[in-house]
Formats: structure tokens, sequence, C-alpha cells
């Protein structure tokens, strides 16, 4: 197994408070990895961190490289990133905005080329976009939006993509579509590296990290039974795994004693 | 089909701007005159002749397409602010470059004002028609140098001072505070400089009104110039500018140098916005509405936008320059006033439209 994404040692700290705390985490190639933990666990700063977009001590290297000393280029090239909350680019139409994902491609001012058109065509047809290609950022809703920067992160064509919360913002058929997105990028050997709230979906992924305050508490793969018992003890064990039509469902547990623990409503019925 | 559009709104602002011209070289103190028939008239004595050319070649003309440069950069610095600050409201004079300018020209006005002993040598305002010695918009070549070498020199280093309170261009908002911070700061230094030496108050207030009276031939090759290589580096830099929009992180991870880049930007922005100011004075709202106006007629990415919103600049600061010759002639209206008159209820407008245009999304 060769390995896509890898972080040793690796500390990181936002405004002055430490966040990360000595990381080592290897990502297999063409797999995807799901990061789940609580809020405030340090999820979205270890995938920063591992993109190159924050400053951090230790190590991480990208398909055997270090990551700090390859050309930004290059890096762009080999790694997509997909970021939370990103976009105010409403004056863009959505070709334009999943175009911008050939920048790495392509020469400062050299207009696009077939291959860029083809990629951007690709992108948007994936994450069915295609069809208001021509609208512009600013009038599509919530959910079309983060389609569109999907697409703009499939566009790169990189080997490594990593998503920070992508599912924000979509219905549950559009999740599921995601879902189909990343089983066709596995698919081409793309390594996916994801950050999500939903527990349901991430339980798809290959493999887990389990982070809480800033550490891995646990990576391994999520058909192991230890990992998704690490994913409920990072949770404090309140939330509870369960098998489902042959897939894991994870739901919050409500106490007994709640007004909305099924039993109780029961009762009161 | 944004690139045909482009094309068209471009050639459709060219022949508005040559209309502009011509009407501009018709249109003086005395309203509109046929200042061109008067030219190629053959019933017209060659005296009549001799003074249509000299009003036309020395004042009127390069006046006119001053106005029309003056406007493409705050135009193209509008739409600059915008896109690195990502933010639709930001105005190209965020950055102190207006305070700087007006610094500048204070300290100038003031120290002519003592060297020249008395208020027989500054004052003067656009309003007058008497020849004064010394204004801010004097058509004597060294004072006009001189103050306008102060603008330039207030406005760059006022741009300098607000890159070193926000420790470069890394952060936006930073930026932004540093900007508001010098803009504030140098108000007050500039109204102190004004209390100590009142014979400039009137001249000054030429300068914060804005004018294109007095805007020569020489003024008029330099901003073409400036605004030719200005447009030229926004356009090469659109692409950050696009990158940008959607987020640092994602602009960082597209393979963008955002530092240098951004550096390289807010240059382009402080030029731009310098040499219009240190021509014209302060002339308000051009700057903010240009790409407004731009992005109600086509959406389009920054590559097209850095043309369009120089377009739009010049029809707009053409057109107010115009009106403020015209409507209450002989008089002439500060073409400043005016321009914050119209583009101040243009804001309005929008806001109450609205439809998104100032940064609220409709989705």
């Amino acid at each position: 197994m060769s390995i896509a994404l890898s972080a040793q040692h690796l500390s990181a700290s936002l405004g002055g408070r430490a966040v990360l705390h000595d990381i080592s985490l290897d990502l297999v190639q063409g797999q995807w990895t799901s990061i789940l933990g609580p809020n405030g666990a340090g999820k979205s700063t270890l995938l920063r961190a591992m993109a190159g977009l924050l400053p951090y001590s230790g190590a991480v290297s990208l398909l055997g490289q270090p990551i700090q000393s390859m050309p930004q280029r290059q890096r762009a090239r080999a790694l997509a990133w997909l970021g939370q909350n990103e976009a105010s680019a409403d004056d863009l139409s959505a070709w334009d905005v999943a175009m911008l994902g050939r920048l790495p491609h392509q020469a400062w001012l050299a207009p696009p080329n077939e291959k860029d058109m083809a990629a951007v065509e690709r992108a948007l047809r994936f994450t069915q976009a295609w069809d208001w290609r021509h609208r512009p950022l600013g009038q599509l809703s919530g959910g079309e939006r983060q389609r569109v920067l999907l697409a703009r992160a499939l566009a790169v064509e990189a080997q490594v993509l990593l998503m920070d919360e992508p599912l924000a913002n979509l219905d549950p058929p559009h999740q599921a579509d995601w879902l189909c997105v990343v089983e066709a990028l596995l698919m081409h050997g793309t390594t996916v590296v994801s950050v999500l709230h939903e527990i349901t979906i991430a339980l798809n992924a290959n493999r887990l990290v389990v982070m809480r305050e800033g550490r891995v508490t646990h990576h391994g793969a999520t058909a192991d039974p230890a990992t998704r018992d690490a994913v409920c003890e990072a949770f404090d064990k309140r939330i509870a795994i369960h098998p489902l039509n042959g897939q894991w469902v994870a739901l919050p547990h409500i106490p007994p004693g709640n007004f909305f623990h099924p039993i109780q409503q029961d009762a009161a019925a | 089909m944004n690139t045909t559009r482009t094309g068209w709104l471009l050639a459709l602002a060219a022949l508005v701007c040559a209309a502009f011209v011509l009407l501009g070289l018709c249109i003086g103190s005395a309203g509109f005159e046929n200042t061109v028939g008067t030219l190629l008239g053959e019933h017209t004595s060659e005296l009549e002749r001799a003074m249509a050319r000299q009003i036309v070649w020395d004042i009127r003309l390069p006046r006119t397409i001053g106005a029309l440069a003056a406007g493409a950069l705050l135009g193209l610095a509008g739409a600059l602010a915008q896109g690195l600050f990502r933010n639709p409201l930001a105005d190209p004079y965020l950055l102190g470059s207006a305070s700087g300018a007006s610094l500048g020209v204070a300290l100038a006005l003031a120290s002519m004002s003592s060297l020249g002993g008395g208020a027989g040598m500054v004052g003067g305002s656009m309003m007058s028609e008497g020849g004064v010695a010394v204004s801010v918009f004097s058509s004597s070549v060294g004072v006009r140098l001189g103050l306008t070498g102060a603008a330039f020199a207030g406005a760059v280093l006022a741009v300098m001072l607000t890159l070193s309170l926000a420790r470069g261009v890394q952060h936006t908002l930073r930026l932004l505070l540093a900007g508001v911070i010098v803009g504030v700061v140098l108000g007050a230094v500039t109204s102190l400089v004004l209390l100590f030496s009142p014979d400039s108050l009137q001249a000054m207030q030429s300068f914060l009104l804005g004018s294109t009276s007095f805007i020569g031939w020489t003024s008029c090759v330099l901003m073409a110039v400036v605004w030719l290589v200005c447009v030229v580096a926004a356009w090469t830099l659109a692409r950050v500018l696009d990158g940008l929009s959607l987020g640092e992180a994602t602009a960082q991870s597209l393979g963008l140098p955002i530092g240098p880049l951004r550096a390289a930007l807010v240059a382009v922005l402080a030029l731009a916005t310098g040499t219009a100011v240190a021509q014209t004075g302060l002339i308000a709202f051009v700057g903010l509405a240009a790409p407004h106006l731009v992005r109600a007629l086509a959406r389009v990415p920054h590559r097209q936008l850095m043309w369009l919103a120089s377009a739009m600049g010049a029809v707009l600061l053409g057109g107010a320059d115009l009106l403020a010759r015209w409507l209450i002639a002989p008089q002439e209206l500060p073409v400043g006033v005016l321009t914050a008159v119209l583009g101040g209820l243009y804001l309005l407008w929008l806001m109450h439209r609205g439809t998104g245009a100032l940064g609220g999304r409709t989705a």
C-alpha cells in the first residue's frame, strides 16, 4: 500500500493556541479516509495543515515528497482542496468557477485549451451542475453553489482531494450523489480525505481518523468494530452506530427520561 | 457569451465617450456653443477660428479627455479595490490614498502660502474666474507640478503607511482597518495644517471638491499612460482576483503565490488612485459606482471587469464633467459634488432595489 499523504509529528496553533498536538498519520493512496470528531477537535485544522495551507511544525509529505518543498503549481496539480464556506464569487458563472480549478494546469496568460474545457465539462456534468453552467454563482441556491464548488475541486483532476465539510447545504439525495462522485473518484485511483459532520455518510469511508482535543485517538478501517467504538467514544458515547439495510447509521443517543425519547413519547401518547 | 457582451459594451462605451468628446468641445462657460461649426465653417473669420481653435485645443479638449482618463483610472481602481478586499463596498480611497493626497496638497499650499507671504499667492477656487496666482488647479506649470507631485507623494506615502501598519498585504481585514486608521489620522493632520494656514482653506476646498477644470495636456498624457500601464497590469493579475473570490485558502491551493501577487495589485491600485487624485482632486463615488454599474449590465470575470469598469468610469466622469459645465453655466459646479450626489442616489436606489448587488444574496 503506497501512502498518498503523510503527517509526522504534526503540531499547529491558531491565534497562539495549540490546536494540533504531535499527530502522525499515513493516508493510503486510492482510499477514502474520513476525519471524525466532536466540534473543536481540530479536524479542519488537520486537513488545512496537511494541505499546506497553514503553518505547522513537523513534516507533511504528499505522494512521497515533502509538501513545503514542492513547487506551488506542482503541489496544486497533485492536491485539490475544497474548503468550508468558500466563495463569494457571485459574479462568476458556474463555468468560470469550475475553470478556476484548471489554473494549476494553465500557463499564466494562456486561454483554456481543449483539455481544460473537457475537464471542466466532465466535472460540471459529474456534479449535475452542467445545466446551469452559464448562471452566476450569486443566483444559485446554497446546494447548487456547493455542487459548483465541488466541480471546481474535481476539475483540478488531482491525485489527492481534500474536502472540508463538502456536504454543507446539500439535501439527502445530493448527499447520496456526492457518495457516487467519491466512489467514481476512488475507481480512478484518487485519494479522498474528508472532514464530515454527517457521521452516517462518513461511515461509508474506507478508513476513519477519529480525533479529540487536537489528537488522533484512533485510525483504522471502518469495517473494524474497534473503529466504530472509537467514534462513539470520541463523542462521549452520546451517539450510537447501528446497522440498517446493509449500512451503518449513526444516531444521537437520547437518554431515557428525555422528552424526545421514543419510549417517553409512546408513554405520553 | 460573456466575451461577446463585453465587446458590445466596450463598443457602446467608446461611442458614448466619442459623443462626450464632441459635446465637450462645444460646452463652455457660455453653455452650449457650436465651436465645431466655427472651426469648420467657411463663413467664420480667421480671428474667430483662431480663438475657437485655442479654446478647443488648450482648454476643452484636454479637459474632456482628462475627465475620461481620470474616470477610467478611478473605475479601474474601484474594480481592483472591490476584488482585492472582496467587498462590493470597497472604494479606491480605502488604503488612505485620498487622505494622503489631501495632506500633501495642504502642506504644499501652506508652504507656498508662507513663502509667498500672503493671500495673494494662495487662494481662488474653481468657481472664481478671476486669475489667481496659485490655486490647487492653477495653470502655472511650476505650481501645478508642485501640487500634483505633493498629492501623488502624499497618496503613495499614505498607502505605504497603511501597508506597514497592516504588516504587509497578507490579511485583508488588517489592511482595511489600517486604511481606515490612516485615513482618519491624516484627515485630522490635514485639518490641523489648514488651521495654522487659513489662507490655504479656499484653495484646499477646491481640491476636496474635485475638479476637471484645469486638466492640461500634460495631465492627460500622464493619466492615459498610467491607465494603460495599470489596466494591462490589472488584466494580467485578474486571475488572482478570481481565485481570491473563492477565499484565500482556495486561491493558495490553486498554486497562486498570493502574497507577491496581492502586493502587485495593491501597487497598481495605489498608482491608479494616486494619479487620478493628483490631477483632479477628490472625486467621489466614481470608483465605487463604476464596477457596480458594470455588474448590473454583465456578470463577468475580473479580466473583463477591468476594461468594463474603466470604460464605465470614463463614461461616468465624462458625463458628470459635461453636466458640471452646463447645468449652471456660466458658473460651474464642482464635478466631485455632482458625482457624490448622483453616486449617492444611485447607491441608495441599489440598496432599495434589494437585488443583492450590494453583496446580499437572494438564494
